[in-house]
C-alpha cells in the first residue's frame, strides 16, 4: 500500500540535531544565562592574566601593588586614582579584587573538580555494582547527615588553615552530592532495555559504562558542578571570613571582608565591594547552572 | 422525545496564544444537546474534545487561552456573558464535568467524603455540615461504594472506584448537564462497562443530560442517542445515532468507520485514513480534511463548507452532502 | 504510628554512630601531641608518656573512638585544653543562644518564604512574581555574613535602630538584639524556600484534581487553600529540615558577625586555639542536633501526608 506523499499536509522538516546542539540553541535563548556565562568567562580571563603576570614578573608586581602596605592612603574612599578605594593598609582595593578572583573562582572550580571525580566515581560504581551500592550509600548518607559547612570546618580544624586544606575540606564535603547524582544517572540508564540488548551482543562492562552510561550522566553532572562551584565559592569565602581558610595578606574576598569588620564605621567600601564581588560571582554561576538545566532537559521546565 | 434544547453551542472559536505559535483549538464549533439525551462527541486525540468541554464550563486558562467568538447557550442564556461569580454558581450545580484520568483527578490529601461534601456545601451554604455529610454518604451509596468509606483517601481506592467517586461528586447537586470527558479511557475494559452502565442508570434516575466525549465508537454505539463528529476543531457531522452509524455522509466519518475492525464483515486489511490531522498552529484554509480526503475537489480548499441539513436533524459539513454522500 | 517513630529512631542510631565516628576520626588526624597540649610546654618526657597512656593515645583509633563514645553516652565530652573546664558543660551553656537564633531564623524564613512562594505561583508572570524571583535569586547568592555586615552598617551604625553586638538580657533587649542576626540567618533560607514553594505550587496547579476542584464551582480562595496549598506544602516540610542544616552551618558566620554568644562562635574560637576536645564536642553536638531535627521533620511529614499515615494506621 503506497503512501500518497503528495497528499500529506505540509509539515516542517526537522533537521537531525544532536542533543548538544539542541541544548546549545536553547541555552543561547536564555539571555540572563548567556550574560552570566560571559561574566564568568571574563572573570576567568582576569584570573588567568593575574597568574600570567605573576609568573612573568616573578611575583614582583603582586608584592608591590597587592600586598605592600602604604599607610598614607589608609582607608581612602574610591577616587579617580583608586577606583575602588584603598583598604586598611592603603592597598588598592581594585587590584586586590582582581588578584582575588582566582582564589574564589578557580579554587571553587578545583574543589568541585576533585569532588566530581571522586564522588562521580563512587556514585558510578555504586549504581553499577549493586553489591557495593549498599555500603557506599550508607557511607554517603552518614556524610550527608553532617551539614556541609560543619564538615568542611571540622576538616579545616584538623588540617589547619591554608589554601590546600580548604580545597581538600570543601572537596570532601561535596563528594556525597556528586556520588548521588552519578548514581541516579547510572541507575536510570541501567534500567533501560538497550543495556540488556548491548550485553546480549557481547559488550563488556567498560564499554557499557563509557558508551551508554557516561553520556547520559553528563547533563545532570554539568548542572550540578556549576551549582556546586557556586556553593564551594561561598564556603571558601565563609571559612576565610572566619579566619580558618585563606590567610591574609592573600587577597581572598572573604578574608578581605573579615579585615573590613574592624573598620566598618569608617570605610563602607571595603565592606561592600568584596561582598558584592562574591555575590555577583555566585549569582552568575547560579544563573548559568539554571540555564544549563533548562537547556539540557526542557521537560523539567514547563 | 423532548424537543427542549438544553445546550446550544454556536460558532465557538477558541485559541491558545503561546510562545510557539497560536494554536487554533476550536474553529467555529456548533452543536446542540436536547434535554434528556446523551450526545456523543467523537474525535481523535488533538481534535479539540477537552478544549470544547472546558470551554462550555469556562475552565479554559485565560492567559494562553482566548475565547475569540461564539456563544454557548445553556437553558437559553449565553454562558460566555456570565460573570465569574455567576459561572461559579453554575459549575457543579447546573453543569458538572468529569475528567479523563481518575487516578489524578482527586485531591490526594482529602477524604473522598469531604470532596463530595465540598461541592454540596458550596452550592448549599445554609445546609448544616451533618446534612451535607449524610448526603455525601448517600451519593457514595448511589455509585456503589459503602458510605463508611467516606473517611478514606483516594489512594485507598481502585481506578474504577475512583471514577465512581468522581461521578458522585459531579452528580451530588443534581446538575442538568453532565460533561463526561473520556470517562472510561483510562480504565480496564471490564470496568469501563460498569462505569458506563452506572452513568446511564444515574441519568435515568436524576434526569441528567449528558455530553459523552470519546474516541471509541463502540462506547458511542452502546450509550449515545445523538452523535457529533469533531475533526481539527470543527464539528463536521452530527445527527442521531442511527444517522451517523448507518447513513453517515462525511468522508472523515466514513473513514472512521472503515478503520475499525468488524466481526460482521470479512476484511483482509483495515483501511486507515492516510495522513495526519493538520498541525493546529498551521491549519489549512477551507475544509480541514481536504488534504486526506479521497473525494476532495478544488472548491474544498477555498472556504469552509457550510452545514447542510440532510433531513431529520442530520447535518453534514461537506460539499458532497445531500448528494448521496459517501455512505 | 508509633511503629514508624520507633523504626526511624532505630535507623537513626547507626547514622549517629557513623557521624560521631567520622568527626572523631577527622579531628584525630590533627597534627600535634594532645598530651603535650594538656600538660603544656615544659612538661617532662616521662609525664608526657604517662599522660599519653592515661589518655589512651597509644591505642588504635577504633578503641579510642569507643572510649569517647562511652564518655558521650555518660555526658562526658572531655576537658578543654585551654581552661580545663568540662567540655560538655561549656557546650550546653552556649547552645541555647544558637538554638534561639536558629529557631528565629527558620521562623523568619518560613514567614517570608511561604506566602511569597504561594503568591508568586498563583500570580505567575505578574510583576510580583518577577520581583520575588529576582529577590530570591539575589538572596540565594548573597553570602550571609556579608548581608549581616550590611545590616549592621545600615541599621546599627547609620540608623542606630538596633544593636550590632551581643545578645540582650531581658525580653525586649533580647528581641531587639535578635532581629538583625535572625534576619541575616533567615534570609538565605527564605530565598530558597520561596523558590521551592513556588515550584511546588506550580506543579500542583497543573494537576488534574485542581481542574476537578474548579469544576465544582467553589471559590478560588478555597481552591488555593484546600487543594493547592495542602498538597504543595508537604514536600516543603522535608526541605525545611535540610535548611536547618544550612542554618547550623551559617550560624557560625552570623554569630561571628554579631558577636552572638552561641555554640558556633565557641567552635570557631576553639579551632583557632587548637582546643580539640572543645571543637570535637561542638561539632558532634551540632551534627547530632541536625539528625534529631531531621527525625522530627520526618515524623511530622508522616503525620501530614495521608499516603504515609494510612500505611501505619490500624484498620
Amino acid at each position: 500500500m503506497k503512501m500518497h506523499m503528495n497528499h500529506l499536509p505540509q509539515t516542517q522538516t526537522r533537521k537531525q540535531r544532536s542533543l548538544w546542539q539542541d541544548a546549545w540553541r536553547r541555552f543561547k535563548k536564555n539571555k540572563l544565562a548567556v550574560i552570566s556565562a560571559l561574566f564568568i568567562l571574563l572573570l576567568s580571563l582576569i584570573a588567568i592574566s593575574t597568574i600570567v603576570i605573576d609568573l612573568t614578573t616573578g611575583n614582583s608586581f603582586y608584592r608591590q601593588y597587592v600586598i605592600k602596605q602604604n599607610l598614607r592612603g589608609k582607608l581612602d574612599a574610591p577616587s579617580a586614582a583608586h577606583l575602588f578605594g584603598q583598604d586598611e593598609f592603603g592597598r588598592d582595593v581594585l587590584l586586590r579584587m582582581i588578584w582575588g578572583v582566582r582564589y574564589s573562582l578557580f579554587m571553587g572550580i578545583l574543589a568541585i573538580v576533585f569532588s566530581t571525580l571522586v564522588g562521580g566515581f563512587i556514585g558510578a560504581i555504586s549504581g553499577y555494582y549493586a553489591k557495593l551500592d549498599n555500603v557506599l550509600m550508607r557511607f554517603m548518607d552518614i556524610l550527608l547527615a553532617i551539614p556541609s559547612m560543619l564538615l568542611a570546618t571540622a576538616i579545616v580544624a584538623a588540617l589547619g588553615p591554608g589554601l590546600v586544606n580548604v580545597l581538600v575540606a570543601i572537596g570532601i564535603a561535596y563528594i556525597p552530592t556528586f556520588a548521588r547524582t552519578l548514581r541516579a544517572s547510572v541507575l536510570t540508564v541501567k534500567e533501560q532495555e538497550y543495556i540488556e540488548a548491548a550485553r546480549a551482543v557481547g559488550a563488556d562492562d567498560f564499554r557499557i559504562i563509557t558508551k551508554y552510561i557516561l553520556p547520559n550522566a553528563m547533563a545532570p553532572l554539568i548542572v550540578q558542578s556549576t551549582l556546586g562551584v557556586a556553593g564551594a565559592l561561598l564556603s571558601i569565602a565563609g571559612l576565610s571570613f572566619l579566619g580558618l581558610g585563606i590567610q591574609p595578606p592573600t587577597p581572598e574576598w572573604g578574608s578581605m571582608l573579615s579585615n573590613a569588620r574592624t573598620y566598618i564605621r569608617d570605610a563602607w567600601h571595603i565592606t561592600v565591594i568584596p561582598g558584592l564581588g562574591i555575590m555577583l560571582t555566585i549569582l552568575a554561576l547560579n544563573l548559568v547552572g539554571d540555564g544549563l538545566r533548562d537547556a539540557l532537559d526542557p521537560k523539567l521546565k514547563s | 422525545m423532548k424537543n427542549n434544547v438544553l445546550l446550544e453551542v454556536k460558532d465557538l472559536v477558541v485559541r491558545y496564544e503561546t510562545d510557539d505559535g497560536v494554536v487554533q483549538a476550536l474553529n467555529s464549533v456548533s452543536l446542540s444537546l436536547q434535554q434528556g439525551r446523551i450526545l456523543g462527541v467523537v474525535g481523535e486525540t488533538g481534535a479539540g474534545k477537552t478544549t470544547l468541554a472546558k470551554a462550555i464550563m469556562q475552565l479554559i486558562p485565560t492567559p494562553p487561552g482566548v475565547i475569540a467568538s461564539g456563544s454557548v447557550f445553556f437553558d437559553g442564556q449565553d454562558l460566555l456573558t456570565f460573570s465569574k461569580q455567576h459561572m461559579r454558581s453554575v459549575r457543579g450545580q447546573q453543569i458538572s464535568m468529569i475528567f479523563q484520568d481518575p487516578m489524578t483527578s482527586l485531591n490526594p490529601v482529602m477524604f473522598v467524603g469531604e470532596q463530595i461534601m465540598e461541592v454540596i456545601r458550596s452550592h448549599n451554604p445554609e445546609m448544616k455540615k451533618s446534612e451535607a455529610r449524610a448526603k455525601a454518604g448517600e451519593m457514595l451509596e448511589m455509585v456503589g461504594i459503602p458510605a463508611e468509606r467516606a473517611v478514606e483517601y483516594p489512594h485507598q481506592f481502585s481506578g474504577g472506584m475512583k471514577q465512581r467517586v468522581i461521578i458522585a461528586i459531579a452528580l451530588a447537586c443534581n446538575p442538568k448537564l453532565l460533561i463526561a470527558d473520556e470517562p472510561t479511557t483510562a480504565l480496564d475494559v471490564t470496568i469501563q462497562a460498569q462505569v458506563l452502565d452506572m452513568i446511564r442508570e444515574l441519568k435515568q434516575k436524576l434526569d441528567t443530560s449528558i455530553i459523552l466525549i470519546t474516541h471509541d465508537l463502540g462506547v458511542v454505539a452502546q450509550n449515545c442517542d445523538d452523535v457529533a463528529i469533531l475533526y481539527a476543531g470543527e464539528i463536521i457531522e452530527h445527527g442521531s445515532l442511527r444517522d451517523i452509524f448507518k447513513a453517515h455522509q462525511h468522508p472523515y466519518t466514513e473513514g472512521l468507520f472503515k478503520s475499525i475492525p468488524s466481526l460482521a464483515s470479512k476484511a483482509q486489511r483495515l483501511e486507515p485514513i492516510k495522513g495526519l490531522m493538520p498541525d493546529p498552529t498551521n491549519l489549512p484554509s477551507g475544509c480541514k480534511f481536504s488534504d486526506r480526503c479521497q473525494h476532495t475537489k478544488p472548491e474544498c480548499r477555498d472556504q469552509m463548507p457550510p452545514f447542510v441539513d440532510v433531513g431529520g436533524g442530520h447535518w453534514v459539513r461537506c460539499v458532497l452532502a445531500g448528494k448521496g454522500g459517501v455512505g | 504510628m508509633y511503629r514508624y517513630i520507633l523504626k526511624r529512631l532505630l535507623l537513626m542510631v547507626p547514622v549517629l554512630l557513623g557521624v560521631t565516628f567520622i568527626v572523631f576520626f577527622i579531628l584525630a588526624l590533627t597534627p600535634g601531641d594532645p598530651a603535650l597540649n594538656v600538660l603544656g610546654e615544659g612538661a617532662t618526657p616521662e609525664a608526657i608518656a604517662q599522660t599519653r597512656i592515661e589518655m589512651g593515645l597509644d591505642q588504635p583509633i577504633i578503641i579510642r573512638y569507643f572510649r569517647y563514645l562511652g564518655g558521650l553516652l555518660r555526658g562526658d565530652m572531655g576537658v578543654s585544653y585551654r581552661n580545663k573546664i568540662d567540655v560538655a558543660s561549656m557546650v550546653i551553656e552556649r547552645f541555647p543562644a544558637t538554638a534561639v537564633l536558629a529557631v528565629a531564623g527558620i521562623f523568619i524564613a518560613l514567614l517570608i518564604g511561604i506566602p511569597t512562594g504561594i503568591i508568586s505561583a498563583t500570580r505567575q508572570y505578574s510583576g510580583l512574581d518577577y520581583a520575588s524571583t529576582v529577590l530570591s535569586l539575589i538572596g540565594v547568592a548573597m553570602p550571609n555574613f556579608w548581608f549581616g555586615l550590611l545590616m549592621v552598617l545600615i541599621f546599627s551604625l547609620n540608623l542606630g535602630w538596633l544593636p550590632s553586638q551581643g545578645m540582650g538580657e531581658g525580653f525586649v533587649p533580647l528581641l531587639r538584639s535578635l532581629v538583625l542576626p535572625a534576619l541575616t540567618l533567615g534570609t538565605g533560607s527564605a530565598a530558597t524556600i520561596v523558590r521551592m514553594t513556588r515550584s511546588s505550587m506550580l506543579e500542583v496547579i497543573r494537576q488534574d484534581y485542581i481542574s476537578t476542584a474548579r469544576s465544582k464551582g467553589i471559590a478560588e480562595g478555597q481552591v488555593i487553600s484546600r487543594h493547592m496549598m495542602r498538597n504543595a506544602l508537604i514536600p516543603i516540610i522535608t526541605a525545611v529540615g535540610l535548611q536547618f542544616g544550612h542554618l547550623l552551618g551559617g550560624a557560625m558566620l552570623t554569630e561571628t558577625v554579631f558577636s552572638w554568644p552561641g555554640l558556633g562562635r565557641l567552635m570557631v574560637d576553639s579551632i583557632k586555639s587548637k582546643d580539640i576536645p572543645l571543637v570535637l564536642g561542638s561539632v558532634v553536638f551540632l551534627a547530632v542536633m541536625f539528625s534529631v531535627v531531621n527525625l522530627l521533620v520526618d515524623i511530622i511529614y508522616a503525620f501530614v501526608d495521608p499516603r504515609i499515615k494510612s500505611q501505619f494506621q490500624r484498620k
